[in-house]
Parts: C-alpha cells; sequence; structure tokens
C-alpha cells in the first residue's frame, strides 16, 4: 500500500519584504496561511511547486511545507512553520505585529 | 583609529553601485534568485525566516560616535528600531526590504562601513580583544595588526572561494578575551629577546565538531605575518576538502593531515610567498599604527568614583562587575551590558546606541567597542566620570551589572530568525536570566558563562560555555542538550555532554538545579562554577539534573 501523502501547502518569501508568502489556489500569494491551498495529491504538490518556483519575480525558496487541515485552515505541523506564519517569540514584529492586511 | 582613505572610500562606493544595479536586475527579473543570492551573500544580504536580514562588519569591534549613530539611523529608518550585536562583533539588522538595502549600503560607507564578506566562503570579519589598547596586560594594541589583516583579506581575489569560511582573531595578551583558540587562525602577539612576533593558532573552531586551535609556529617574525598567513590560506585552499561541507573547515584539514604535515606544507609555501612581499605591508602597518593611539589621559582624581561606591550600593554592584581595570589606574574600562534580564542578548535599541555614542564622546575619547559576548564597551573612561556614565546608563535601560554573571548569556538569534537554527534560543536565554533575576542569586554565584545556541553551527559558542546549551529539533519537537566544563579563555576547553536533553519547558528548571548545585558543591565564594566541575567532574551536576528530574516525576 502507498505510504499516505501528508497534506502540503507551497510557500516562500517575499521577493522584496522577505515576508513568508503561501500559494492559493487562485495564484495569488497571501501572507495568511489560513488561505493557502491545500495540497492533498502528491502530483498536485508537485506541480504547484514547479508553478510558484517558474514565479521567481514575484517569491524566493518557494517549497512544500506540511500542514495539518483544520476547520479555520491549514494548521502547520512543524514548529518551525509555526514561527513562520506568526513572526519572531522574542518581539512582537513580523506577521503577528503587521496583521495579515497585507495579503 | 583607521579611517578610509580615498582608495578604501572608492573601492567600497564602486562596489556599492554594483550592488545596486544587481538588486534592480533581479527586481525586473534579468537576474534569477540563483544568479543573485551569491552576490547577495557578498554583500551581507541573507534571507532568513521572516524577512532579510543585513549583517554589517564592525572590525575587530571598533566604533567610533558618528559610526555608532550611523548604526542607529540605519536600525531607525530601514528596520524596526534596533539592531542585534552579534558573537563576532557584527550588527544585524532583521528586517530590511530589498528594495532599501542599496541605501543602506550607501549610509554605511557614509561612516567607512560595509557588509562586505560578512558571508560566503571568504575571510569573514576580523576579531580581537574588545578591551584593547586599554587593557593592562596587553604587550601592545592589537587592533592595528586587526586592520591589517583585514585590508590584506578583503577582496583578496585569491581566497574569494575557500573551501568554507575563514575566521581569524589577533589578540596581545596572555588573557584571551576573544575566544582566540576558537578561531581558523588565531593570532597572538609576543614578545621574544625584545622583538615583536607572533604565536599562530591553527585550526580552532566551533560548529558540529569542536576544536581548539593548535600551536602552528610559537614566533612568527612580525614581518612575516602576512606572507605566512597567505601560505596556510594557500595550502588550505588546495588541500581543504570541498567534497563535504561538514568536513571543509580547516579544523578539519588539520586533523585529517595531522599538524606537523599542514606545518611541512606551509612551510615549503612560505618562501615563494615571502619573496613577493617588498615591505610594503610594514610600511603600510606603521600607517595604520599611527591611526591606533591611545587616547592621552589627563591624570583625574579618582575620588569621585570612590565616593559613589560608599555611597551607592547599586552603583558599587554594577561597578563590580562593569568596570574593568584601565592600563590607566585613574582610568575604568566600562562595559556597558545588553543583556537586561529577560531582554535579547545582544539587543540595543536606536536610542540606545545615540546614548552611547553621546557617552563615548563627552566620557570615553569617541572609543566604543563591540564585545564577541554582545556587549558594548567605553575602553577609556576616567574613575571621575563613571558614576555620571552609569546614571546616564540608566535612564536608558542600560546599567544592567551582570557583566560576567550567569546572566551575562551570548545566545545565538535561534529560531527566531535564522534560517538555519533547529531550536529557538532567545527565549531561552530570556528565560534563564529572568528566573536568576527573580532569585537574586546571581552576585552570590559569582562568574558563570552560560552560552546558548539554536544549531549545531555554534554561533552561541556553547562548546566553551561553562554551561553551554544546544537547541535541537528531536521529532519535530525543540530539545536542549547542555553542556558542561567549557572555557573561552586562555585555558580553552571544550565541554562534555551532561546526557539526555530537555524539553523547551524544562531547560531552565534544570539550569537552576545546576547552579543550586554547584552553590551546594563549592568550598567557598572565591571557587568559580568552573573551579568546582574541574575539581569534581560531571557526576553531581548530572546527579542534579537527572536524578532529582526522576524523583519529581515519581512524585507525581
Amino acid at each position: 500500500m502507498p505510504r499516505e501523502f501528508t497534506p502540503k501547502v507551497v510557500t516562500a518569501n517575499a521577493l522584496i519584504e522577505g515576508d513568508v508568502v503561501y500559494l492559493t489556489a487562485d495564484d495569488r500569494w497571501s501572507r495568511d496561511l489560513s488561505e493557502a491551498e491545500v495540497l492533498t495529491d502528491e502530483a498536485d504538490a508537485d506541480l504547484r511547486l514547479l508553478q510558484a518556483q517558474a514565479r521567481a519575480g514575484e517569491i524566493v525558496g518557494a517549497y512544500l511545507a506540511d500542514v495539518r487541515p483544520a476547520p479555520t485552515g491549514p494548521e502547520p505541523t512543524h514548529f518551525r512553520e509555526d514561527f513562520r506564519r506568526k513572526g519572531p517569540s522574542n518581539l512582537f514584529h513580523g506577521k503577528q505585529a503587521e496583521g495579515l492586511s497585507r495579503a | 583609529m583607521y579611517q578610509y582613505n580615498d582608495f578604501d572610500a572608492g573601492f567600497i562606493a564602486e562596489r556599492n553601485r554594483q550592488f545596486r544595479a544587481q538588486v534592480e536586475r533581479r527586481i525586473d527579473g534579468s537576474l534569477t534568485e540563483d544568479e543573485f543570492r551569491p552576490l547577495r551573500l557578498m554583500n551581507g544580504l541573507y534571507l532568513q525566516l521572516h524577512a532579510y536580514m543585513l549583517r554589517v562588519a564592525i572590525p575587530y569591534g571598533s566604533l567610533d560616535p558618528a559610526k555608532l549613530r550611523q548604526l542607529a539611523y540605519l536600525a531607525e529608518r530601514w528596520d524596526k528600531g534596533y539592531g542585534h550585536f552579534t558573537t563576532r562583533t557584527n550588527i544585524q539588522y532583521n528586517w530590511p526590504q530589498l528594495r532599501d538595502v542599496p541605501d543602506m549600503l550607501d549610509a554605511l560607507a557614509e561612516v567607512g562601513m560595509h557588509a562586505i564578506q560578512t558571508s560566503g566562503n571568504t575571510i569573514r570579519n576580523v576579531t580581537s580583544d574588545h578591551f584593547a589598547g586599554a587593557a593592562a596586560d596587553e604587550i601592545e594594541d592589537p587592533r592595528p595588526v586587526a586592520e591589517l589583516v583585514r585590508q590584506w583579506s578583503t577582496d583578496h581575489p585569491e581566497f574569494q572561494f575557500l573551501p568554507r569560511k575563514f575566521k581569524i582573531a589577533v589578540i596581545a595578551s596572555k588573557a584571551d578575551r576573544a575566544v582566540m583558540k576558537s578561531h581558523d587562525i588565531g593570532l597572538r602577539i609576543v614578545e621574544r629577546d625584545g622583538a615583536r612576533g607572533y604565536e599562530v593558532w591553527v585550526g580552532g573552531g566551533m560548529g558540529r565538531t569542536p576544536m581548539v586551535a593548535k600551536l602552528l609556529r610559537d614566533f612568527l617574525p612580525r614581518a612575516d605575518l602576512l606572507p605566512y598567513l597567505e601560505s596556510i590560506l594557500a595550502t588550505y585552499n588546495r588541500i581543504g576538502r570541498r567534497d563535504n561541507k561538514y568536513k571543509a573547515r580547516i579544523k578539519i584539514t588539520v586533523h585529517e593531515n595531522g599538524l606537523d604535515e599542514i606545518r611541512a606544507l606551509v612551510e615549503t609555501e612560505f618562501p615563494h610567498r615571502r619573496a613577493a612581499f617588498s615591505g610594503v605591508d610594514q610600511e603600510w602597518l606603521d600607517r595604520i599604527n599611527a591611526t591606533f593611539v591611545t587616547p592621552t589621559l589627563p591624570e583625574r582624581d579618582a575620588a569621585a568614583y570612590y565616593a559613589a561606591r560608599d555611597t551607592d550600593p547599586v552603583f558599587r554592584a554594577w561597578s563590580d562587575t562593569n568596570v574593568t581595570p584601565h592600563k590607566h589606574a585613574d582610568h575604568g574600562i566600562v562595559t556597558i551590558s545588553l543583556k537586561a534580564h529577560g531582554a535579547t542578548p545582544g539587543d540595543a535599541t536606536a536610542d540606545q546606541m545615540r546614548l552611547v555614542a553621546d557617552l563615548a564622546e563627552r566620557y570615553g575619547h569617541n572609543d566604543i567597542r563591540a564585545s564577541h559576548a554582545q556587549n558594548l564597551v567605553l575602553p577609556h573612561v576616567a574613575l571621575a566620570d563613571i558614576p555620571a556614565v552609569h546614571a546616564a546608563l540608566k535612564t536608558a535601560g542600560l546599567a544592567t551589572g551582570n557583566i560576567g554573571l550567569a546572566s551575562d548569556i551570548i545566545a545565538c538569534p535561534g529560531m527566531d530568525y535564522c534560517a538555519l537554527a533547529t531550536a529557538r534560543s532567545i527565549p531561552v536565554a530570556q528565560g534563564i536570566a529572568t528566573r536568576l533575576e527573580e532569585l537574586k542569586i546571581e552576585h552570590e554565584v559569582g562568574h558563570l558563562q552560560i552560552k546558548i545556541s539554536g544549531c549545531i553551527n555554534a554561533c552561541g559558542h556553547h562548546h566553551v560555555g561553562h554551561i553551554g546549551i544546544l537547541g535541537l529539533d528531536r521529532a519535530g519537537v525543540e530539545n536542549y542538550q547542555i553542556t558542561l566544563g567549557g572555557d573561552p579563555s586562555e585555558t580553552t576547553a571544550i565541554g562534555t555532554r551532561t546526557g539526555p536533553g530537555f524539553a523547551y519547558d524544562e531547560i531552565v528548571p534544570a539550569i537552576e538545579r545546576l547552579i543550586f548545585a554547584y552553590l551546594d558543591l563549592r568550598e567557598g565564594p572565591e571557587e568559580t562554577f568552573l573551579e568546582v566541575y574541574n575539581r569534581l567532574g560531571m557526576a553531581p551536576f548530572k546527579s542534579a539534573l537527572y536524578d532529582e528530574e526522576a524523583r519529581a516525576h515519581a512524585a507525581e
């Protein structure tokens, strides 16, 4: 039996600001993980990653990050991704301070 | 200190012009990220977890008021109002935007600063003793030699693509305040038979394979320094391992080939290199020397200092830890702690930087240092002026009296910022310092150096902490390993692991148990944590860490 595929989102950093961004189903880059397209099929995820990587004028370093689907949208499975979506824990800077309005 | 001449200024201006054009080409799509990445790294621009990060070199930690004010200006104009002083005497800005970085570099150039070679497999920022020029025990100011090495290594065409990064430190006293033996090359200026020369140490380093540097040459004549350094670098450049990033540092080259073999290769290379040096470097060193004159310190009556110590217990406690004897007895070296309990080690706001610049101008002969321990130093302050300096520092939250104590923690940025990190380190430092402040015991505990890294690369120097903490990712959870017995001083030693690691919420209580165990074990207040560890070994500390934990768990 094939190994179960962990759901993924495509994430990267915005080229100019460096902000963490997520690829949405309608091909936008959102600052908000809850807006990210959740990819449950491996081939689909690979394709979306390739499409994202082609948008080199908008983002840097696209990759697939594991998520866990939840009623409010995808949740990170690893603490690194949890920090990436919020900002640092020592200072109230980054996304947590700026809100998500710039998406 | 050294001031840029027209050549230096022209060189930086040209590099900045090139980088501005490179950024424009990246933004307009002419350059891919793969093409741009090495270019931005050559100019100190990283991409971290949440944003870009610009790492600016502070050569051998030396600053003057104009430079520090400009660093404050950058923090305010293009960042979030603060900067982070690092363990290699650089300053990092955590939130610049790509478009603004060329302007930041131009602003730095106005005060003779840049971010070149703060990344990449090159010779990095040359570090030195943060008490240079003021320490009572130095035989000379080591900074002119550090400056010579900086000029020689900057844009050196042969050494832009080394197997791995390369770090050099220069000191001039027996006491090692610059972790010299943890550098790829450590230089100590020494005197023999009336002549000055260098001890050359090679192959020190931290990271996943910590090594203490080995003595390659016990006395190198002064004029041979640069050709000898070139011989070492050329040897390493040729035989250093490029097949495995984790074996690419010179410490591994020395370890695998043996010190004798490396020495033979270097000595074989040396005559060719030596012949190419006509002596211009020594004339240049004379010119550099002339720019590093220790300020003429007028004789000052120190009575006000001692009176303040007698009447103000807060000042007394602060000056006990933060004031070091100066080579002129009526002066002192003031260390300004960037380790307020609960704050981020090494962070300073723009206002704090400007205040320190003002104090240096008014009381400190325009001299400021950044230390590898992530503090700032005013190296030349008349004892009589120190009460006023302390009063001013208090107004800006900079009067924490903890230098050398347990809350004077070195911590890397860790997973709060760094893309390489495997766990957080800043909140662990904050948690330990806050707990120490609650307990009010750190003055009783005395000299204790805790150092925290958020990954195996060891930017937080955990290997040489009396207590070292290494944050790792264990199956998707932060886990912290403890080492004991590390020593960053001239008796350099690598710490030993205590055993299994601790979870994020267990690490501060674990450190607390170690500290109380030490207080129980010591023979008197004069016996330091490290001395107790060296006398008794791991066993009693291990017991404090794990047995009590087991008992506590059993009681639950």
